[in-house]
């Protein structure tokens, strides 16, 4: 290739991260020829027994990060799986208890999607909306709570808007209540402190790539006392005491437990390091004209900041900022039309909704590439603006909601 | 998405951006929501002759809107209100090789072009 190809600066950290070297080294011990490969369940040589004992240091490293008993975490192939395993085995196994489940119209669509599967199934599902920063109404969530509700599920952080939930208190309403909780946790290791001793969750959701560890696995929490139970969505070995069949990935899990080492160690300081970035990033921007912050500024991880640009079209502003990898909504919703569903839920109008970015840094974002990012965006709103006909608008004093526009 | 090469530099150097004020030469043609995530506001100037002297636009909305309205306003220069009306969406979208996903961006242009044609004619009837 002649034409010099400049990497853009790497803005999606709560959509995926790379693998840090430090894992790649531990995980690549399981993998080749003259490796531990064997199979974690072999009980008859020492290829399988070297990989159990792998298997399990992991399983202590992930429960050490989150203030879990080992043998409460059950591997899975990530959280979207974990979700799922959480969401449907509890509804299947309670049947009989009762067909009600409240969750969150900001959940992710693991979260989501299950529930809508269960309500083909017969189930009944409250989506709730949050407040207007993202955060949920507790009353809101008791009020929403039936005889016979047998399971609530609310995530800790959003991947869109970086919020915290606060799981403890909602957690001790289910407690009350005898309702199973389930915390979709996909985005909080290392960036919140969790402690599962002391928390009232009976179920939470986790995955290593978020967290500098490797794709395609992750890990479900099951408290052991008092005991939740499920029912299996994979059948076969019996793997992870019954909950989840399929050879373990020893080196995915050695990646996994890697990952949630260094976290355990870094969070502190990495957090620290990631606050003044998020500050500073959003200090280059602020004083522009109609730039919101989407979701709570306080109750938020270090990392992430969600801003609409007022007038600006979001995919439009992406395509400005072709230098950053950066996304407009999430992931999961960008290869659509649709605005985001979360900045829905939060009750922005149709403008703010279609021009947010999110921005989210990490372990490998520097102060130079946010200075960068901010002398871009600067420029590109600017640029876009201009070509706004809505931007007129706004600065001629009108009103765009008195316009009948013609949706198509 | 990967953007075609003409949708790239519509984009980059946008054509006849702006604004004309209001008069009776003028024809405002402003077609789709800020719920859509696309507004695309095209103005014509028109001659004693009925011929399209000059066109600006201003688009909110994606690349693809962009340079459909910048498209838009080089190919009216020049013509009849009636060879303007003549353009079709799918010129428009198979000049700028639109993938299907876009096609509505070009189905707005038309609009758009139809608009500001109807206006100048409720003007100057």
């Amino acid at each position: 290739m002649t034409e010099q190809t400049i990497k853009p600066i790497y803005l999606d950290y709560s959509s995926t991260n790379p693998i840090d070297e430090r894992v790649v080294s531990e995980m690549l011990k399981y993998m080749g020829p003259d490796s531990s490969f064997g199979n974690p369940a072999s009980r008859s040589h020492s290829y399988g027994w070297t990989a159990e004992a792998a298997v399990e240091t992991a399983r202590k490293h992930v429960a050490d990060l989150v203030g879990a008993n080992p043998k409460e975490i059950i591997f899975t192939s990530g959280a979207t799986e974990s979700d799922n395993l959480a969401i449907k085995g509890v509804a299947h196994f309670n049947k009989k208890r009762g067909k009600h489940i409240v969750t969150c119209k900001t959940e992710h669509k693991a979260v989501l999607d299950s529930c809508r599967q269960l309500e083909r199934e017969g189930y009944e599902v409250t989506y709730l909306d949050p407040m207007e920063n993202g955060l949920l109404d507790l009353k809101v969530f008791e009020d929403a709570l039936r005889d016979d509700t047998i399971l609530a599920s609310i995530m800790h952080v959003n991947n869109e808007i970086g919020v915290i939930q606060d799981i403890e208190a909602i957690g001790k309403i289910c407690r009350e209540r005898k309702i199973i909780f389930h915390v979709d946790a996909a985005q909080s290791p290392g960036k919140v402190e969790i402690n599962l001793e002391e928390l009232p969750v009976d179920l939470m959701s986790f995955s290593a790539h978020k967290i500098y560890g490797p794709k395609g696995i992750g890990a479900l929490y099951v408290q052991r006392k008092p005991r939740v139970r499920l029912e299996a969505q994979m059948h076969g070995g019996g793997h992870e005491r019954g909950m989840r069949s399929g050879t373990l990935a020893t080196h995915q899990i050695v990646g996994m437990g890697e990952a949630f080492r260094i976290a355990k160690q870094e969070m502190a300081s990495e957090n620290e390091r990631l606050l003044k970035l998020r500050n500073k990033l959003y200090d280059g921007v602020k004083d522009m004209e109609e730039v919101y912050i989407n979701g709570d500024i306080d109750q938020r991880i270090a990392g992430n900041i969600n801003i609409s640009f007022n007038y600006v079209e979001g995919e439009s502003l992406l395509m400005a900022l072709n230098d950053l990898a950066i996304s407009s909504g999430s992931a999961c919703t960008s290869a659509s039309l649709e605005p985001s569903y979360v900045l829905r839920a939060l009750g922005r109008n149709d403008e703010l909704a279609h021009s947010s970015i999110r921005f989210t840094m990490g372990r490998y974002t520097t102060e130079e590439e946010i200075d960068r990012t901010i002398e871009h965006v600067r420029k590109a709103v600017e640029k876009l603006r201009e070509l706004s006909p809505l931007w007129d608008m706004y600065k001629d004093g009108i009103d765009l909601d008195s316009i009948e526009w013609a949706a198509h | 998405m990967a953007y075609g090469e003409k949708v790239l530099d519509h984009y980059e150097n946008p054509r006849n951006v702006g604004s004309f004020d209001n008069a009776e030469n003028i024809g405002t043609g402003m077609v789709g929501a800020p719920a859509c995530g696309d507004v695309m506001k095209l103005q014509i100037k028109v001659g004693d002759d009925g011929v399209i002297e000059d066109a600006v636009f201003k688009t909110y909305g994606c690349g693809s809107a962009i340079a459909s309205s910048s498209l838009l306003t080089e190919w009216v220069k020049g013509k009849t209100l009636e060879e303007a009306q003549a353009i079709k969406n799918t010129e428009i979208a198979e000049e700028l090789a639109l993938p299907p996903v876009k096609i509505h961006c070009s189905v707005l242009a038309e609009d758009a072009i139809n608009a500001a044609v109807t206006d100048y004619r409720n003007k100057n009837n």
